[in-house]
């Protein structure tokens, strides 16, 4: 091709406007391809908040991993007397006891992770890569902890938390499990999914 | 000369000159010239091509009796297995395949370190390689949720998570690959999308590229001497022979009916490979709210896996969630430089000093042994021999440009040796 009489100055502008308004397009055309991965308003209302029967949950009975909210298993410990009393006994084993991090509604960021002391309402998935932990309550030495006083143990990596999901230090979970948002209704209905203006 | 020879060579012409066929078929089969000493470990690339199309048929098969809802995909695997005709076949014929895809790349590019078939000027061939094989990783983890057996959503749900462990925005990130706040039949539906469609479309590319690539400067050899520096009076390579009919047909034909022995001996006999090629846990549907004793991925993965759980403690600040991802991208990642980390002046490991023999061994041992860890529960002593492991596998690439530099290699022949 002869470049006689070429202008290349505005060959130049043309190629960069050219450019600039393909890029935008093409930015522009790439929403709907990015925004149709996000949950649909059909998997948006599937996450609506549920309501729980916890009346005849005995002390030291777990409800779970039945119910789900959002399809992720939802845990409701009824904690006993005992288990409440040994819930602060060896915090220097846990990796973040004053549930610093957020993973828990502002209320229940207190010393049993809940807002009835007794009744402990967590989403039942380790913070590590989301195994379902097992709920171990027994106080006696595990195969897995030779000093274990109760709490959750996640079978795919091992590991450990207590009876208010507060992960142990040195296992690969990063943090304690999270306490979803939740309110009770009434003395025996409790809500998960919402806050009922509490927050 | 018969009149049909004559139509045909005609018709030849005429196509010719509006399609180069003639030209093609010599430039990549009939006069693409092979260096003549290839041995055993040369036919795993064709064996992949095989496994590849074996791959897309049976794959293309299967989708017309599978169902990718949550809700109608366990029960069209059953079905498949059950009433559609010989589709148990096709469906052990596409999941034998998925291992042996890997088994035959796992040994192809162990050929292509051993031989340094990714030196220069092959750069862009092992590039191209190192690009198949992650798309064949993504290929294998989507096509393996697809089931939606309980191992399918676990594993899914534990890889899915990785995600989620990047800074800030991993959470989000999480919920926009799922498209919901958990795995669900949504999640299904698109991995499906990927794995029929935009996964299969880029390796195809990804796999022309790396021949393309391969036929632009010519195949490496076990003695790594170049065959183009000695040509016969016509140009062609003293040392090499044409790629069709004498290494299709003597070589290569034979291989493959033997490798298909193999692989049948597999599909008929062994298809679940005792839990390795199908997890038991697979057997029963997917269920959001009942993990698996054990998680444990297709033995292609479980190496890195094992990388992944060898991160047991926080750095800098993050998580030990997050070093483990980053290990484990970082393992995948690195074989990318190799080409210039090697600063050999031989390529063949035969005429390589003892660094490069001694680092390659241990390469290969740490990565068998992180295997056979990421099939098993963690303990703390498997973790610590899971940390060396690690260690060694990216000494191996990390020193290569000291040990490559200083070892004494051994003086590389003009012409390939036989035998």
């Amino acid at each position: 091709m002869s470049d006689d009489g070429v202008n290349s100055g505005r060959r130049n502008f043309l190629i960069g406007a050219t450019t600039v308004v393909g890029t935008a397009g093409v930015v522009g055309v790439a929403v709907p391809f990015v925004a149709s991965f996000n949950p649909s308003a059909r998997t948006l209302a599937a996450g609506a908040p549920i309501k729980i029967d916890i009346s005849r949950l005995i002390p030291g009975e777990i409800l779970g991993p039945i119910p789900a909210w959002r399809d992720k298993p939802i845990f409701v410990l009824m904690r006993t007397e005992e288990m409440l009393v040994k819930l602060n006994s060896s915090n220097k084993r846990l990796a973040d006891p004053k549930s610093d991090r957020l993973q828990q509604p502002e209320y229940a960021r207190n010393e049993t992770r809940s807002i009835r002391p007794d009744v402990l309402v967590l989403i039942g998935l380790c913070t590590h890569l989301s195994c379902s932990p097992k709920f171990r309550p027994e106080i006696k030495p595990q195969a897995f902890d030779p000093n274990w006083i109760g709490g959750f143990y996640c079978p795919c990596h091992g590991s450990k938390f207590d009876l208010a999901g507060r992960v142990y230090a040195g296992v690969p979970a990063p943090s304690n499990l999270e306490v979803p948002p939740h309110y009770y209704e009434s003395e025996s209905v409790l809500v998960i999914g919402g806050d009922g203006g509490f927050a | 000369m018969s009149s049909i020879q004559q139509s045909f060579k005609n018709f030849m012409n005429w196509v010719d000159q509006r399609l180069p066929v003639t030209e093609t078929y010599e430039k990549h089969l009939s006069k693409y010239y092979a260096p003549k000493n290839f041995n055993f470990w040369y036919y795993f690339g064709v064996f992949a091509f095989v496994v590849l199309v074996n791959q897309l048929l049976t794959g293309i098969w299967l989708t017309m009796s599978y169902d990718p809802t949550g809700e109608g995909a366990f029960a069209s695997i059953e079905y498949i297995m059950r009433d559609v005709q010989y589709g148990w076949m096709l469906r052990y014929m596409h999941s034998t395949g998925a291992s042996a895809f890997f088994v035959v790349v796992y040994i192809h590019m162990f050929r292509g370190l051993m031989y340094g078939s990714y030196q220069k000027p092959r750069e862009l061939i092992w590039l191209f390689g190192m690009l198949i094989y992650v798309a064949l990783m993504a290929e294998g983890f989507f096509g393996y949720i697809l089931p939606w057996g309980n191992m399918s959503f676990w594993g899914g749900q534990v890889i899915v998570s990785l995600v989620g462990a990047i800074p800030f925005v991993g959470e989000d990130l999480a919920v926009w690959v799922r498209g919901d706040f958990n795995m669900s039949g949504v999640t299904l539906n698109r991995f499906f999308a990927l794995h029929v469609a935009l996964v299969p479309l880029v390796l195809l590319v990804l796999v022309v590229l790396h021949i393309l690539a391969l036929h632009e400067v010519g195949s490496n050899n076990p003695d790594g001497v170049d065959i183009k520096k000695y040509p016969d009076k016509d140009g062609k390579p003293l040392d090499g022979i044409p790629f069709h009919p004498d290494y299709t047909i003597g070589h290569d034909l034979p291989g493959i009916v033997l490798f298909l022995f193999v692989f049948c001996a597999v599909m008929f006999f062994y298809p679940d490979g005792g839990g390795y090629l199908i997890e038991h846990a697979n057997y029963e549907p997917a269920d959001p709210l009942k993990t698996p004793d054990l998680i444990a991925p297709v033995w292609y993965y479980t190496p890195f896996y094992s990388m992944l759980r060898a991160a047991t403690f926080p750095l800098f600040g993050l998580d030990a969630k997050f070093w483990g991802l980053v290990v484990m991208a970082g393992a995948i990642a690195i074989p990318f430089v190799l080409p210039w980390l090697d600063k050999s002046p031989v390529k063949s490991i035969r005429y390589k000093g003892w660094g490069s023999r001694i680092f390659l061994a241990l390469f290969v041992i740490a990565f068998f042994v992180l295997g056979y860890l990421g099939t098993v529960h963690p303990t703390p002593t498997k973790t610590l021999i899971a940390q060396v492991c690690t260690g060694i596998y990216f000494a191996y690439f990390l020193f290569m440009p000291w040990y490559t530099r200083v070892e004494k290699t051994r003086p590389v022949p003009e012409r390939v040796t036989l035998g």
